[in-house]
């Protein structure tokens, strides 16, 4: 399990065949390797065959309710800012099978399990993807039930990190402290760094599966020079246009009522796309099938969304007929009521929804704008507490 | 009929009058009587002048309505301890409901005629009597709201409903 | 992988040994498991039950706490699954996960007076306390039962309440909103029944269940009695999907009703109960 065993050793450099070794050693190791590739216009999280999958040269745009491509002249593997979706898609996939069962006389027989797909190498993990993770892990297996499934698959995980090196038009991963910088979490992380020389990466191992696979590589200890240009790189993605005070966000939730809901409503449009992109949404819904003879069937656990009417359905009717309603469930949860279930804030600050949400809604904006009468009362006579970019917790 | 110092008593324990002054206390003595209905008996009238308000010490009295062609739909009922009648303070002091001893009730009765021209002639009396009228009227209002709602229905308020599934 | 054994979506076949219509539209089944073995539980817990290929539905436990041999559940069908669990015969298996949730405090009652408080349904996830307290009955003061349903006709376990009646250690009340038929009893909402109290309101605990608004309603006539929040308790529905705390659909406020309740105390929820759509 990444993060577990931190021992950490001496950073090494490679250049880009060593990352073609690195997938390889994976490989090999059995795993089923995930990253970043391009796929209808966007970077997304996939199978990775070699690092020629990886989207080399490409960057990204993006502010609210835009997203586009770039090229990069630099030629970079991982100059773009995410993928659309985080590793949730395949850390805790959109569609599970909880069991088959078989109709057997009056009852049923459930049927053995598959078996567990090949464990998982994600590639190029970003800090905030990270915290996100380990926000889940808490989720899937806090308190008394976990569910074995996240829990094994994340178990099983091999993390390599890449640390950031500019930040997206979206991001405050900063605000959220959860980023950019990569500090737990990885078997093995790096730092892209690219200059008129050479184009290498320096890497870091952060668990002993980690250390042995870097040492398979056989690749050179990192110079002070590559050490101080990767800390150069992740120091410029910690510059971000976007902020939010997640101390006064963490007080949403005293603010039910408040008119901005109104005027959200007026401009959400209830898509959910905000929780499909989040790294954090956990909220599922279950499906049951049967065969056509009603012999064999199945139950299915889907990614829900908390925007659906039928989310909150009790027979009769749904108790958040409102779409502000909606959005405040999602909004509060996700900065304030997360607090008090899991003991930090639910969000990662990866800007995501801020840019997959088609008409551009912004939840820096509006958790700023429903605790902004409570931020300056808070304040007071001390300006600091108003302006400071409260870290996290 | 009682003896004004059982009244006293009995009005000295009820809730109702809690922390009533000497004044009204010996007013109310004076205009009350003890009195007892046989199962079917009325009390109160719908439509006949409301001349007394009943204080209930024992039995139920059911409050209803004569629907032609049906039997009377109680409206609800009252028991041990509960105030019934406020139409003998509000003109032009007529019964709007007919209530019924639906099993022997026994009560202390008190002369709302006399009760009024005293409260009118003397606002700060009439004030003390409102102020404890008020919130009994306020209580049946809100019980009669409540029965609106139709609380445990499977159809009532917009299908938000307990029922011992809690979902599908 | 091995924890798939402890995979906490994976229902526990059950057999079903007695069904029981209780109203027009709920009934109550008695439950053995398939496998053998017993099952224990709370009183105010909850099951999700599976019926096969057709889904799953939470439904509170209606039996008694003291009883491991059988499940017993009482439920109205409303809904697709609950209009399937209806169909059932004896014989027919069905799939039990849980008993999930927070029960009622009826050992923390222990000295006190004790008052449920029902409305329509809300009868059945009360029963299993009623049960545990008369069989702990020296150690409360008084016990009572006070019970609304709409009319005559829709009051729960009616023989059962003639019988709690007959008790010289139990004060049971019931009231309709409508009376109908031979209906001789009280009229009124179940409110009424509190305000007249009967029980040391300083020393008392309630145990409040039925439709949402009938509980909110029910809480504030406690309170005006003398009743503190602390001392009240109410058990709270919202849709569920796991009943574990992973579907995330049962949130309301900070609370996941499926694991931080059904059952809340009073004083930790009454500023929910303000907030619309929540």
């Amino acid at each position: 399990m990444p993060g577990v065993d931190a021992s950490i050793t001496t950073a090494v450099v490679f250049d880009r065949g060593g990352l073609d070794a690195l997938i390889a050693a994976l490989k090999a190791k059995g795993f089923h390797v995930v990253g970043p590739r391009v796929a209808d216009d966007a970077v997304v999280y996939a199978d990775l065959d070699a690092a020629s999958d990886l989207p080399a040269g490409w960057g990204d745009e993006q502010e609210g309710g835009r997203y586009r491509l770039t090229r990069r002249k630099d030629g970079a593997l991982f100059g773009y800012t995410s993928g659309v979706q985080g590793w949730k898609r395949h850390l805790y996939p959109p569609r599970q099978k909880l069991f088959a069962a078989r109709r057997d006389g009056q009852g049923f027989a459930i049927l053995p399990p598959d078996p567990p797909a090949a464990p998982l190498a994600l590639i190029g993990v970003r800090a905030c993807e990270l915290a996100a993770i380990a926000k889940q892990a808490k989720v899937f297996g806090d308190r008394d039930f976990a569910d074995p499934g996240y829990q094994g698959r994340l178990a099983s995980a091999f993390v390599v990190a890449v640390e950031c090196g500019e930040a997206g038009g979206t991001c405050f991963c900063a605000a959220m402290g959860t980023g950019p910088a990569v500090e737990t979490g990885f078997d093995i992380k790096m730092v892209e760094v690219i200059d008129k020389a050479r184009h290498v990466f320096v890497a870091t191992a952060g668990s002993a599966a980690g250390a042995k696979v870097l040492d398979g590589l056989k690749a050179p200890a990192a110079a002070e020079a590559d050490k101080a240009a990767a800390a150069a790189r992740v120091a410029k993605a910690a510059k971000q246009a976007k902020t939010l005070d997640a101390k006064a966000a963490a007080r949403l939730k005293e603010h039910p009522d408040h008119a901005r809901w109104d005027d959200v409503a007026r401009r959400c449009m209830t898509c959910g796309n905000c929780t499909m992109v989040c790294p954090t949404c956990f909220c599922t819904t279950v499906e049951d099938t049967t065969d056509l003879k009603g012999e064999h069937a199945e139950r299915w656990r889907n990614w829900d969304s908390c925007f659906t009417i039928d989310f909150s359905y009790i027979h009769g009717g749904a108790i958040r007929t409102e779409v502000k309603s909606r959005y405040r469930q999602w909004i509060t949860h996700k900065l304030s009521t997360w607090h008090d279930q899991f003991g930090s804030s639910g969000c990662v600050g990866c800007g995501r929804c801020i840019t997959w949400c088609p008409v551009g809604i912004d939840i820096t904006a509006e958790a700023t704008a429903i605790t902004e009468g409570a931020r300056k009362a808070a304040a007071g006579g001390s300006k600091k507490a108003a302006t400071s970019g409260g870290k996290g917790r | 009929m009682g003896q004004p110092h059982d009244l006293g008593n009995i009005i000295d324990a009820h809730p109702f009058f809690d922390g009533i002054d000497a004044e009204l206390r010996t007013l109310l003595v004076g205009c009350a009587a003890n009195e007892r209905f046989e199962p079917g008996e009325f009390l109160l009238r719908e439509g006949k002048a409301a001349d007394k308000f009943f204080l209930i010490r024992g039995g139920t009295v059911a409050v209803e309505v004569d629907v032609p062609g049906k039997k009377p739909i109680i409206l609800e009922t009252m028991g041990e301890g509960e105030v019934l009648g406020w139409s003998w303070m509000v003109a032009p002091f007529m019964a709007t409901f007919d209530a019924r001893a639906t099993v022997a009730v026994r009560a202390l009765s008190f002369d709302g005629k006399c009760l009024r021209k005293k409260m009118a002639a003397d606002p700060a009396l009439g004030y003390a009597v409102m102020s404890r009228f008020v919130p009994v009227m306020a209580h049946r209002l809100q019980q009669t709201r409540m029965q609106l709602l139709d609380l445990y229905g499977v159809d009532a308020e917009g299908g938000k409903k307990k029922k011992k599934g809690k979902g599908d | 992988m091995s924890a798939h054994a402890k995979d906490p979506m994976l229902p526990r076949p059950f057999r079903v040994e007695k069904v029981k219509r209780e109203l027009s539209d709920t009934f109550t089944m008695e439950l053995v498991p398939a496998e053998g073995g017993g099952f224990s539980f709370a009183a105010g817990q909850f099951n999700m039950l599976y019926v096969f290929g057709i889904g799953e539905v939470p439904i509170s436990i209606s039996g008694d706490p003291g009883e491991h041999e059988r499940l017993v559940h009482t439920t109205r069908a409303v809904g697709k699954v609950s209009g399937a669990l209806d169909a059932l015969k004896v014989g027919d298996v069905i799939g039990v996960r849980g008993p999930y949730g927070i029960p009622w405090p009826v050992e923390a009652a222990f000295g006190r007076d004790l008052v449920f408080v029902a409305g329509g349904v809300g009868l059945a996830p009360l029963r299993p306390a009623i049960y545990q307290a008369m069989a702990n009955r020296e150690r409360f003061g008084k016990v009572m039962v006070l019970y609304g349903a709409r009319t005559p006709e829709d009051i729960l376990f009616k023989k059962e309440i003639e019988r709690w009646r007959g008790r010289f250690d139990m004060d049971v009340a019931v009231t309709v909103d409508r009376a109908t038929g031979k209906w001789g009893g009280n009229v009124g909402v179940v409110t009424n029944l509190v305000a007249k109290g009967g029980f040391d309101p300083q020393n008392t605990t309630a145990f409040v269940c039925g439709p949402e608004v009938m509980m909110r309603y029910a809480a504030q006539a406690l309170e005006k009695k003398g009743v503190g929040r602390g001392s009240i308790f109410v058990s709270m529905e919202r849709n569920m999907k796991c009943g574990v705390g992973l579907c995330g659909h049962c949130q309301w406020g900070t609370h996941f009703v499926c694991k931080d309740g059904p059952v809340f105390r009073y004083d930790s929820i009454a500023d929910l109960f303000s907030i619309r759509e929540l």
